[in-house]
């Protein structure tokens, strides 16, 4: 459960300011945007922009260049599956087509209800409890199909 | 007498259900009205036991493992407080021959003390390293480590005081200490395990580097994937700084040195170190050519240590016992310990610190116990994924940079995933351009661009489609990424690929799959 607020330009212009004056800013300020709302709203390009003194292209560039940064609100769930070496020595393939399944979705997307995303990560440093998964934040070893179907019950059940 | 009772708060340890066990035997202490307490520690990294319950008797640490929550009611029954015996207790933790056997040099404290207890830190042998380092000339701490024969534990081997020394002698106003803590290596997690259970011995060690180089201010970059190592060394960083052990008056000896911890943002290369450096600069996690090296023109252009997390960390040992003590142990030029970290299908998967030189087959046999699926071994990759695939046939391999490097495969890390016969070499051959496909910072061509043809080659070898001319096409790709690239990632991605063909090659000739079938998951866009 991410917890997040709906898009508040005042808010982000708070959030950007308190971490403006840190050597090399950006970073911090988009992880803190995104800890706050869910994701990088593309309004926020132009207030960091300004704020940094760097141009809009340079924002732009940072957001899309790494993985974690979202351009949209994420599901209320996010189940990140390892896809590894590590993992998929011990087949974490057929933990992602299980829960790409159970689903309906790909890897990369939101379910159609907004309850859960999905996605891909490489390696959480779990490799002796292969395959792993991390949801919400907390993570999980040996994971089984069965494993994986009860955590996405249980949260399910939380939302 | 009070009891002490330890359950670690490492995230595999976590993984497994540690919290759900430390609760549990927390309400039962409170509704059996004991007097005990509940410790949470790092992990002694033996992850087939985890969750690994210690309690704390007058003969040392008694274990029992792996503890489910339903158990926890018998261990109170068989009063395991006490160290009694039980169907889950392991005997002294100490004499678990996993353990025992081992040379933890770096990792001595790891799983034994609470990782943000300075006082536990310090009843360990905690700042000795740093209190004698207070006592020298930075040219004499830069000298200690270069004696000792450490080098840089992330992957590359570049001895690590040779990078000091030219950092001391670049004249600047400003200068810094990096730490890679961006460990994305599948099959590691040392960094990890550090950070969880022994934060402050990285910050020693970055506070001796920064006396030693003349840097007063250190950055610790760790992956967005680490949320546990990052707070606990945010909260470790806080502590230290409260105690007077970092800021503007280091153990009262009125020199200067402070820390921020930063997070990345799930780019592999970020581990590079100047694309690292970039990132902490607030830019596109994009490499930079060297030269200039970042010893010389690194972060925002200063005079730069970059150092992985092990490296760091046994930096405080090397100064508390001297550089003689620590390259005592290892082989040819590879001194000291490695952390090697047992990953993938195998048995018993951990953290084994032991002296360079030891093989393969005794890492994987004597302390992994083989498979962990009880197939036979088919083939193991060592350095992560730009780690070569071994057959069997190589296990008698030393853990040894120059020894792996005579094979074109790295040491890297210390990382060994293992794999069992079930495994296809042709996909992980693909996995490792598609992987390559996928973190490419994308400055140069023939890692942007050849990466993406590497996995259309390999899917048409798959298919059966043109083979032996896709198979030569392909390695003239592989050889010209190698020569052609910036850094690693382009220059190491074709050291699995081609290692997959020339010691697996019958994995290459099968008969044909369409690739539709082995891609599924590779249509989806990772980076949305």
């Amino acid at each position: 459960m991410t917890g997040a607020q709906t898009w508040d330009a005042g808010k982000a212009q708070a959030t950007i300011d308190r971490l403006a004056r840190l050597p090399g800013a950006l970073l911090p300020i988009l992880h803190a945007l995104q800890e706050e709302f869910g994701y990088v709203d593309r309004a926020a390009i132009p207030l960091i922009a300004q704020a940094l003194n760097i141009s809009k292209a340079e924002v732009h560039g940072a957001i899309t260049f790494y993985h974690d940064f979202r351009h949209s609100p994420p599901g209320r769930h996010t189940l990140k599956i390892c896809r590894a070496e590590a993992c998929q020595s011990m087949g974490c393939g057929k933990i992602v087509a299980h829960v790409e399944n159970r689903l309906g979705v790909k890897l990369g997307q939101t379910t159609q209800d907004g309850s859960f995303s999905v996605e891909q990560v490489f390696c959480l440093g779990l490799c002796a409890l292969s395959p792993a998964v991390m949801l919400d934040g907390k993570p999980y070893g040996r994971v089984t199909a069965e494993l994986a179907d009860s955590l996405i019950d249980g949260a399910r059940r939380r939302m | 007498m009070s009891f002490r009772v330890y359950v670690p708060c490492d995230a595999a340890a976590l993984a497994v259900g540690a919290d759900t066990v430390a609760r549990a035997i927390e309400t039962r202490i409170a509704a059996r009205r004991l007097d005990a307490r509940v410790v949470r520690n790092g992990s002694r990294g033996m992850f087939w036991l985890e969750p690994l319950v210690e309690v704390e008797t007058p003969l040392g640490r008694v274990a029992y493992g792996p503890v489910v929550p339903e158990a926890v009611d018998s261990l109170f029954e068989a009063n395991f407080l006490e160290g009694r015996a039980h169907r889950l207790c392991l005997g002294r933790t100490e004499e678990i021959p996993y353990l025992k056997n081992q040379e933890r040099l770096t990792f001595a404290r790891c799983g034994v003390t609470d990782p943000l207890s300075l006082s536990d830190y310090i009843a360990h042998d905690g700042f000795r390293g740093l209190r004698r380092a207070l006592q020298m000339t930075p040219a004499a701490i830069v000298e200690e480590v270069a004696n000792s024969g450490l080098r840089g534990r992330g992957g590359a081997g570049f001895p690590t005081g040779v990078k000091w020394r030219t950092v001391l002698n670049a004249p600047s106003d400003q200068k810094y200490i990096v730490c890679n803590a961006d460990e994305g290596d599948s099959g590691t997690y040392a960094d990890r395990m550090i950070m969880e259970g022994d934060p402050f011995v990285l910050i020693e060690g970055m506070t001796i580097a920064g006396l030693a180089v003349g840097a007063t201010m250190g950055y610790i970059y760790i992956r967005s994937e680490y949320p546990h190592a990052f707070r606990a060394m945010q909260r470790a960083v806080e502590i230290a700084q409260a105690q007077g052990y970092l800021g503007s008056n280091v153990c009262g000896s009125g020199r200067s040195f402070d820390l921020d911890v930063r997070l990345g943002a799930g780019a592999y290369i970020c581990g590079e170190e100047t694309s690292l450096l970039e990132s902490l600069e607030g830019k596109r996690g994009q490499i930079r050519p060297k030269p200039p090296l970042p010893a010389l023109q690194g972060l925002f252009g200063k005079p730069t240590v970059v150092n992985n997390v092990i490296s760091l960390a046994t930096v405080p040992v090397i100064l508390d016992k001297g550089a003689e003590y620590y390259r005592d142990f290892g082989m040819g030029k590879s001194r000291g310990t490695l952390t090697i970290q047992l990953a993938g299908n195998i048995k018993y998967g951990g953290l084994v610190e032991k002296a360079f030189g030891l093989t393969l087959r005794q890492a994987v046999y004597d302390f992994g116990g083989g498979t962990a699926t009880g197939r036979p071994l088919r083939a193991v990759q060592v350095g992560g994924p730009l780690g070569a695939y071994f057959p069997e046939s190589l296990l008698d391999t030393p853990l040894d940079y120059e020894a792996f490097a005579a094979l074109k495969g790295l040491v890297g890390h210390g990382g060994i995933v293992v794999f069992d016969d079930s495994v296809d070499l042709a996909q992980q051959a693909r996995f490792a351009m598609e992987f390559c496909a996928v973190e490419s910072c994308g400055k140069c061509t023939p890692c942007r661009i050849g990466s993406t043809r590497g996995v259309e080659v390999i899917d048409r070898i798959i298919a059966g489609r043109d083979r032996s001319q896709n198979l030569q096409l392909l390695d003239d790709l592989c050889e010209l990424m190698l020569e052609g690239s910036l850094c690693a990632l382009g220059g190491l991605t074709p050291y699995p690929v081609q290692s997959a063909i020339k010691y697996f090659p019958e994995d290459f000739s099968k008969p044909a799959v369409m690739p539709t079938q082995a891609a599924s998951s590779q249509e989806t866009q990772p980076w949305r």
